[in-house]
């Protein structure tokens, strides 16, 4: 098993790594992570949180010692990104939710990532300091001036070592742009700019401006009530900077290009199947909702995620996708009760593996699963902390539907809906994965011989 | 697969999801209560295909056993006299009333009143004629709202709606107005039974509207705030409202209008309470009852109180009854 390219075959063998978070059952609602993301190299894994807390872990580096043990993420910086607001003129509380972190690609010694809540993108720039000045001449140890008078040599001052610390400030607060709340942000390939997008809106940014940006689409319609869909999830095309998708609540994903308008109002592209009329039922509309849209890391394919299910499209074909996969399909017939206790709007993100040859996503009961694009296979693994031993290896799990239920098989109505996978991350170029359930984040592996 | 009993139950659970939205942390959801309205639509021409496809049986079956009477067509704004003809234009959640919130609320209420009663006898009368073109007409036109009516939750963080006095200063016609004030581009628009004011005016039977009347209006005088009352009707104690008739500052909390929704009055628990779900129709008025009495082929001469019976307006208004519920 040659690790590093991200390869997965039907041996691949899942283990838990660790696990990050309380074990408390009492669990604070701020505590709950709310977005997952790994920087472009995958040393970094960011979290945010209900809070309005980022947290940040590094790898650490794989030492020489333990070759088969694969470098482990420990904390390396945590801050406060947002706080709750108050919108005086609407008399609304604004969230101090993270719902979006971005990295940008790294440039100097520090890193740079985008968080956002419901209305501010902030631009965080994480930096270390390991070496501290010392011997200045105008100032004592502790700062405080000399008297001048009582300097009698010069000297130049030295860096000397301290312990690491790592500092992250706010260099840019892109604020007052949204009316509606921000679902998306995506950083741009030319890394000058970047998107957001709320519920009716995209705007345009670019990093060194703060009070101004360009709306690129606007839904909105004069009237508002005949509004009938609205923006759920937006993204830049990974290698073209003229070109990103949004979809929408209609379960619809429109291509656009920057150079054909100003105001991309008009897709270049539309991407929509064709509703399969046996399934109508009252919550059609709900559930073929997209909540979350990614490119492959390739360009050349868009993965959306609706309530039931995970679809993959070619950029080339409009009409309808090129793969679907059923997560959950037990639920369909379960959709009236998850309707009256809200989780028919939960909204579960789906992500590719570095080579686009497989791609996850989350259910409930903590349960994520993984569908190989190529085999077609697919493997349902739960994060809980009963099978949290280092190097465990994961069991695939399997729900029953009906009938007999075999012995290590759940049945639906056993399901524990409160515990849900919504974020989950996947490194860059090797088999690593950070899964949010609820307030924790579990990390896993795959087994390395 | 559901009946039209589930079909009331997801009504009423719907509005109660959207009530509460409205207190949830972090403003309005703008993706849930559309995703919420689209549910409400649904059930709603579930509820109301199913309500007069039974109607209209039973016509059939008193059809063959009596012998049958002359053809009345009965509009909501004809069937009891001295009715106030302001009645069959109350748009959804509009009622009509004037002047500031005080001197509103015993006209409110009454004319909330009389609209129940004449619903419940327009109900009653229909059962009894033997011709009526209603149901045929109104399972006709449920299914033709379902794609143009477009449930908007104008329940968006950027807007607020406040009802407008009605009838002295305006035609009857243009009695219930909504005025919507998009916080985005600080824009007040007049919306008329649904309908933005200049399409209304644009056409040929808006009898007041006939000297010009502005595109999207300004706000005219002070505007009283909508208030809404599921069920209350239904019992006498329209008294525990009147506290909270103009309670709500101007300009506050969207919605804060509906702060008292009576959602307790109208719960599920309630067993298959049909007569709550006709009495929430009734509440919406003209949007509802027009669509009632309509006739598809319009043989009678077209009612000059509401001279829009037509069917964009009743496919709109009830998109715009939807939307109007989700919009409080």
């Amino acid at each position: 098993m040659i690790p590093g390219i991200g390869a997965f075959t039907w041996d691949t063998l899942w283990c838990f790594s660790q696990v990050k978070g309380t074990m408390e059952t009492g669990t604070t609602e701020a505590d709950i992570i709310s977005t997952v993301e790994f920087n472009h190299t995958g040393e970094l894994l960011a979290t945010g949180d209900k809070g309005g807390r980022v947290v940040i872990f590094q790898r650490e580096q794989e030492s020489k010692n333990q070759v088969h043990r694969r470098g482990e993420y420990n904390v390396y910086s945590t801050f406060q990104s947002h706080e709750p607001e108050f919108d005086y003129l609407k008399s609304l509380e604004i969230e101090e939710k993270i719902n979006k972190i971005r990295w940008l690609p790294q440039q100097n010694a520090a890193y740079f990532l985008l968080s956002t809540n419901d209305k501010t993108v902030k631009l965080w720039k994480v930096s270390e300091r390991d070496k501290r000045p010392e011997g200045y001449n105008l100032k004592d140890e502790e700062g405080r001036l000399r008297d001048p008078a009582t300097i009698t040599t010069l000297r130049v001052p030295v860096l000397r070592p301290m312990d690491l610390m790592v500092e992250a400030t706010p260099r840019r607060v892109f604020a007052n742009a949204h009316t509606y709340h921000i679902n998306s942000i995506s950083v741009n390939s030319d890394y000058e700019t970047y998107m957001s997008a709320d519920d009716l809106r995209i705007n345009l940014w670019n990093f060194e401006i703060t009070n101004q940006s360009f709306n690129i689409v606007d839904i909105k319609p004069a009237n508002m009530e005949e509004l009938t869909e609205v923006i759920t999830a937006a993204e830049f095309h990974p290698h073209h900077c003229n070109t990103f998708v949004y979809s929408s609540s209609k379960g619809t994903i429109r291509l656009c290009d920057m150079r054909a308008s100003a105001l991309c109002d008009r897709h270049t592209k539309f991407f929509e199947e064709p509703e399969d009329p046996s399934n109508r039922s009252f919550f059609s509309e709900i559930i073929s909702s997209i909540s979350d849209v990614k490119f492959s890391h390739s360009g050349r394919y868009i993965m959306t995620r609706d309530y039931l299910t995970v679809k993959v499209w070619d950029l080339n074909m409009e009409n309808r996708p090129i793969e679907t996969y059923q997560v959950h399909d037990y639920l369909r017939s379960k959709l009236c009760s998850l309707y009256e206790n809200d989780c028919i709007f939960d909204k579960f993100e789906c992500v590719w593996n570095g080579s686009d040859s497989v791609i996850m996503t989350g259910s409930y009961n903590n349960f994520f699963r993984m569908f190989d694009r190529n085999t077609k296979r697919d493997v349902t693994l739960e994060a809980s902390r009963e099978n949290s031993k280092p190097r465990a290896i994961l069991k695939p799990r399997k729900v029953c539907v009906g009938g007999k239920r075999r012995k290590d098989e759940i049945s639906v109505d056993s399901l524990d809906f409160s515990k849900k996978i919504l974020h989950t991350a996947w490194h860059p170029s090797e088999n690593i994965i950070a899964v949010a359930a609820t307030n924790n984040l579990y990390i896993f592996q795959d087994k390395v011989n | 697969m559901e009946c039209a009993l589930d079909a009331q139950s997801l009504i009423s659970i719907s509005l109660r999801k959207i009530h509460s939205s409205r207190t949830q942390r972090g403003g309005i959801k703008l993706h849930k209560n559309l995703l919420v309205s689209y549910v409400l639509r649904n059930a709603r021409q579930l509820y109301l295909s199913e309500r007069y496809a039974e109607l209209y049986r039973r016509q059939q079956q008193q059809q063959q056993q009596q012998q049958p009477p002359h053809h009345q067509h009965q509009h909501l704004a004809y069937a009891a006299p001295g009715m106030p003809a302001s009645a069959a234009d109350f748009g959804p959640l509009q009622l009509g009333g004037g002047g500031d919130a005080e001197a509103r609320e015993p006209v409110a209420r009454h004319q909330l009143h009389q609209l129940h009663q004449l619903h419940q006898l327009h109900l009653q009368q229909q059962l009894h004629q033997h011709q009526h073109p209603a149901p045929r007409g109104c399972a006709a036109a449920a299914t033709a709202a379902s794609p143009p009516a477009s449930p908007a939750p104008a329940s968006s963080a950027g807007f607020y709606r406040g009802a407008y006095p009605a009838p002295s200063d305006f035609g009857v016609h243009c009695s219930s107005q909504t005025t919507v004030l998009d916080l985005d581009t600080h824009v007040v628009t007049t919306v008329e039974n649904g309908y933005l004011h200049q399409d209304c005016c644009a056409s040929a039977h808006c009898p007041c509207c006939g000297q010009g009347a502005p595109g999207p209006g300004l706000a005219s005088a002070a505007g009283c705030k909508r208030k809404y009352y599921p069920g209350q009707e239904e019992e006498d104690n329209d008294d525990e409202d009147a506290g909270d008739l103009g309670a709500e500052p101007p300009g506050g909390v969207p919605f804060a209008p509906c702060k008292r929704a009576r959602f307790e009055d109208f719960c599920p628990d309630s067993s298959p309470d049909a007569s709550n779900i006709s009495n929430l129709i009734s509440i919406f008025g003209s949007g509802f009852s027009g669509l009632v009495s309509r006739q598809p082929d319009s043989s009678e001469q077209p009612p000059p109180l509401n001279g829009q019976l037509c069917a964009k307006q009743a496919l709109a208004s009830l998109g715009a009854w939807t939307r109007a519920i989700v919009a409080f």
